[in-house]
């Protein structure tokens, strides 16, 4: 049998998609581990790093960042942080959150950095306190690749979320964690299969948001530029 | 560490193992992405189609991706090997393409007017001149490859992702330490010597270029928008939302 007949055996049987193991559920849990380990990353990392990129300061510090948290073995830092807090309910959300910082740190920064110095010499010629040129001049030319930060923050999360079912987070993770232990290959299938949707999912999500909230004008440039 | 000097036998087996399945994929990338680089650039109608599905392969959660090739290759090494390969390809094929495009259009032209035919001009001044760019990929694709290998460990083969596990079945945070650092310098390693490779292929480059640089930072593919050449398509082009701009 192939992939797809496991996946979709498992989908389609209808005892799954009610209770606490029930796919509703385990997504719900998985979106608001996402969203909770997203949101503190972003209070965090933005303000940070507009504050970088606005006084063009820490670049090499920002890079270091990025290396060493790509380096950095996802399913290590989660073992390590479970092992040293002995278990405590938020031991998954250390590593989670941690994890989001440095690619919103990072493409906050690039980004801010990046708006033309002409444009905000203009700005403060134009009588704008320091607020004014980051709020009116750099975060909206910055906006794409903000976006493109917590993007690439949720899809990491989302995929750590699910590694994170080892140290015995629920969420969709659980499907295959526990279904390889079982041995229940289409309960590994199944639940690969939804978290596959939901990648696709938060891609097509940030896809919308930025025709959405980035100005047109500046969708233009990065076409034509 | 003298936990890892007793028994050096057992992390030196998964330290090789997890360098040959990280860096077969990374070959592989480089292989791949090369040619269907230079076909992007050539004939621009590929390159929507092409950009979306590296977008799509970028998304792909590992673990998930590695359960789904159970059904085909078992739990061997391939299992591993062919998503992370996918994962290069995601990272690697924008990187080519916008170094093909950051060359300078009158460099292209004088190779033209010397009478360079089109495919000499890629292979002796195109290719060259994108190098920079492509090694930012290939860093990237290079150090995310290593640690993303531990994972695998969940599904049995995952180089040093065994300290992991076992350190953590055994309570004992001196082997996932071991696994930690061992990773983590192995990546660095690894990505210093691809600095030095640079630097070899391209001797008339400024030793550490500024797009280098900043590429490296944001995480190739993503942060293509940020650097001044080269903003063409790549930007916010990959992922998606960029097809939806970039498109003709």
């Amino acid at each position: 049998m192939s992939y797809f007949n496991f996946a979709w055996q498992w989908l389609t049987s209808s005892a799954n998609w009610h209770g606490s193991d029930g796919i509703p559920e385990r997504l719900l849990q998985h979106l608001e581990y996402t969203g909770i380990a997203l949101a503190i990353a972003f209070v965090i990392a933005v303000p940070v790093g507009l504050a970088m990129g606005h006084y063009r300061r820490g670049g090499f510090a920002v890079v270091t960042v990025a290396n060493f948290a790509r380096a950095l073995p996802t399913l290590g830092l989660l073992v390590l942080i479970f092992v040293l807090t002995s278990g405590s309910f938020v031991s998954w959300l250390i590593p989670l959150a941690f994890l989001a910082i440095p690619p919103m740190l990072v493409n906050t920064y690039e980004g801010v950095l990046g708006v033309d110095r002409e444009l905000t010499d203009a700005a403060r010629g134009m009588g704008m306190t320091e607020w004014q040129i980051l709020r009116k001049a750099e975060i909206p030319v910055a906006l794409p690749l903000i976006l493109l930060g917590v993007r690439t923050s949720a899809i990491q999360v989302v995929a750590t979320a699910t590694i994170a079912a080892y140290i015995g987070l629920g969420g969709l993770g659980r499907y295959i964690i526990d279904g390889l232990a079982r041995s229940e290959y289409n309960v590994v299938a199944g639940g690969a299969a939804v978290i596959v949707v939901l990648a696709l999912a938060v891609q097509g999500l940030f896809m919308l948001l930025r025709v959405l909230i980035v100005p047109v004008g500046l969708r233009k440039q990065a076409q034509t530029s | 560490m003298s936990w890892a000097w007793q028994n050096r036998d057992l992390v030196g087996h998964y330290l090789g193992q997890n360098v040959y399945i990280a860096l077969l994929p990374v070959l592989f990338g480089i292989i791949v992405s090369v040619p269907v680089g230079v076909i992007c650039v050539r004939y621009k109608w590929t390159w929507p189609p092409i950009l979306s599905l590296t977008s799509i392969f970028y998304a792909l959660p590992s673990l998930a991706l590695y359960t789904v090739l159970i059904a085909y290759t078992g739990l061997t090494d391939w299992t591993v090997i062919i998503p992370l390969t996918l994962f290069s390809l995601s990272v690697l094929i924008p990187n080519v393409v916008d170094g093909l495009r950051s060359v300078p259009r009158p460099v292209e032209q004088a190779a033209v007017a010397m009478g360079f035919s089109s495919l000499r001009r890629t292979l002796q001044v195109e290719l060259p001149l994108a190098v920079p760019v492509i090694m930012a990929g290939l860093r990237v694709a290079t150090v995310s490859s290593i640690s993303l290998v531990s994972v695998g460990q969940l599904i049995g083969t995952g180089g040093l992702g065994y300290l992991f596990t076992d350190g953590e079945q055994r309570d004992f945070t001196t082997e996932i330490y071991v696994g930690l650092v061992l990773i983590i310098v192995l990546a660095l390693v690894l990505d210093g010597l691809l600095v030095l490779a640079r630097r070899w292929l391209t001797p008339w480059e400024p030793r550490r270029s500024r797009q280098e640089r900043r590429r490296a930072a944001t995480g190739a593919p993503q942060g293509t928008g940020a650097v001044p050449v080269g903003h063409h398509g790549g930007h916010g082009g990959h992922g998606g939302g960029g097809h939806v701009g970039v498109g003709h």
